[in-house]
């Protein structure tokens, strides 16, 4: 969040530098089931974010102090290829990437049935080939589309869309200038059907009418989302489209 | 799942395709099958799969599954670790299943477990007992239950094993047209054994009802591919 308020973002006709209205997402593409070994997988191309996840198990948790009694254990891990952005990200697990990884776990242990597979495992990994801005909702979606493919029981999918504050306006979706220009960011994963709110994070600062206007956008972006995941799952699935 | 229910809902490109969270209508007067949940007098799909809807009951087929062992189940398992005197076998479940020595084949001495079943071994055994949280232990001691020493293991989805051949004319016809030997495991493994083409032929018949399944095709074109002869 930068708040550098002489980068004109948004025209005074509503227009963003990308063209969008306030209210639009970039363009999302998803596919499923991409990676043949693993036991469900999904790539999200969400405007020049290209994201893919896999899943794989339920397996034996290893190592033993981290299996649970009574259900199964979500192992998420985030990473960002050290070529996704123009500056080279390090290698490994950084403070960011084990931050993002923990909130897209808790996100999905709300939505995935764990109690039917006690002390095992199920190993989600997320990786992040192209970023600009929005990797976090790009990975949580893709990663839901992952868990259906992989026969994961779950009560409903989550999909992420992030809101933020731009030259004082609120805009849905923030594109590369405008996550890093812009003034405010909050990012919510939603189930598709419930409409229940799985996670929520804010960064810089919003009024409540302001938080309010960036709530109705990301929840407006949920349902055309959904389709677009619905469709993925069939396509890779030979149903009916 | 019985077979009827299974022709009952996979008619093809027909099929009506669910993903987690759909909803499915009120459960007033339906039986919940596999792969659906009730929450507050609504039905909602927790899995990806074909709808299957057959007279009051209704339920999702998986397009994939993991095998979920039940004591008595037949199972082939791979080595995959051992130790003094037992062996961690993979029979294709999210746990492996422990064979101990006193359940082991033969006679073998603490210690020479590894002589007996090394790591990469298949074995036909059965499923001894399963505790509350899935783990199991299987035993070698039973008719037929042996070392597999030769022959080929193949996989096909554990949920297709019993639909597939509740017709017990289906594994006749395919043993007695390839000459091979078959035993179907629950686990979703068969261990096939015969000359190098027929082992050809049926590998080629199983990718056949593979690539169905994923298709969510009916029962009886899976069937069919498991029948036709490719040479």
């Amino acid at each position: 969040m930068g708040g550098y308020g002489d980068v004109q973002m948004i025209d005074e006709n509503g227009i963003r530098m990308d063209g969008r209205t306030a209210g639009d997402i970039r363009p999302v593409l998803i596919n499923a089931g991409i990676i043949p070994v693993a036991d469900g997988s999904a790539e999200v191309i969400w405007g020049n974010n290209h994201v893919v996840a896999a899943v794989y198990g339920p397996m034996e948790a290893h190592p033993r102090k981290i299996q649970k009694q009574d259900r199964a254990v979500l192992d998420v891990r985030y990473n960002m290829a050290p070529f996704s952005t123009t500056d080279r990200i390090r290698p490994g697990f950084n403070r960011r990437s084990r931050e993002i990884s923990k909130v897209t776990a808790e996100a999905l242990e709300s939505v995935v049935l764990t109690e039917l597979y006690p002390r095992s495992k199920i190993r989600v990994e997320i990786e992040v080939l192209t970023a600009e801005a929005g990797t976090r909702c790009a990975g949580i979606t893709a990663a839901s589309v992952a868990l259906a493919d992989a026969g994961i029981p779950m009560t409903d999918m989550v999909i992420s869309v992030a809101s933020g504050k731009i030259n004082g306006v609120v805009v849905c979706d923030l594109n590369k200038e405008e996550d890093n220009y812009g003034e405010a960011d909050l990012p919510m994963g939603v189930c598709a059907n419930s409409g229940e709110l799985v996670f929520l994070q804010m960064d810089g600062d919003l009024s409540p009418e302001e938080f309010q206007v960036a709530w109705d956008y990301n929840m407006g972006a949920i349902a055309p989302v959904h389709e677009i995941m619905i469709e993925a799952l069939k396509r890779s699935n030979g149903g009916d489209e | 799942m019985s077979n009827q229910n299974a022709r009952g809902g996979r008619d093809g490109r027909g099929t009506r395709l669910v993903t987690p969270g759909a909803s499915l209508g009120a459960s007033e007067g339906r039986r919940i099958g596999h792969g659906i949940v009730e929450n507050a007098g609504q039905l909602i799909a927790v899995k990806l799969g074909a709808l299957i809807e057959n007279d009051d009951e209704i339920s999702v087929m998986p397009s994939h599954t993991k095998y979920t062992p039940r004591p008595g189940d037949l199972v082939i398992g791979v080595v995959e670790a051992v130790q003094s005197n037992l062996w961690f076998l993979d029979i294709n479940a999210p746990f492996n299943a422990l064979l101990p020595m006193s359940l082991g084949p033969g006679k073998s001495e603490f210690g020479g477990a590894r002589n007996v079943l090394n790591v990469g071994f298949s074995v036909l055994c059965r499923i001894q007992e399963v505790d509350e949280t899935h783990s199991s232990v299987v035993t070698m001691k039973g008719l037929g239950l042996r070392r597999l020493d030769s022959g080929i293991v193949e996989e096909i989805p554990p949920h297709l094993m019993e639909s597939l051949f509740s017709n017990s004319d289906v594994l006749k016809k395919l043993k007695s047209s390839t000459d091979c030997r078959i035993i179907l495991a629950d686990n979703g493994r068969m261990w096939i054994d015969g000359n190098t083409d027929s082992i050809s032929d049926i590998i080629s018949r199983i990718d056949k009802v593979r690539n169905l399944s994923r298709d969510f095709s009916s029962i009886d074109s899976m069937v069919e591919a498991l029948q036709m002869e490719v040479y």
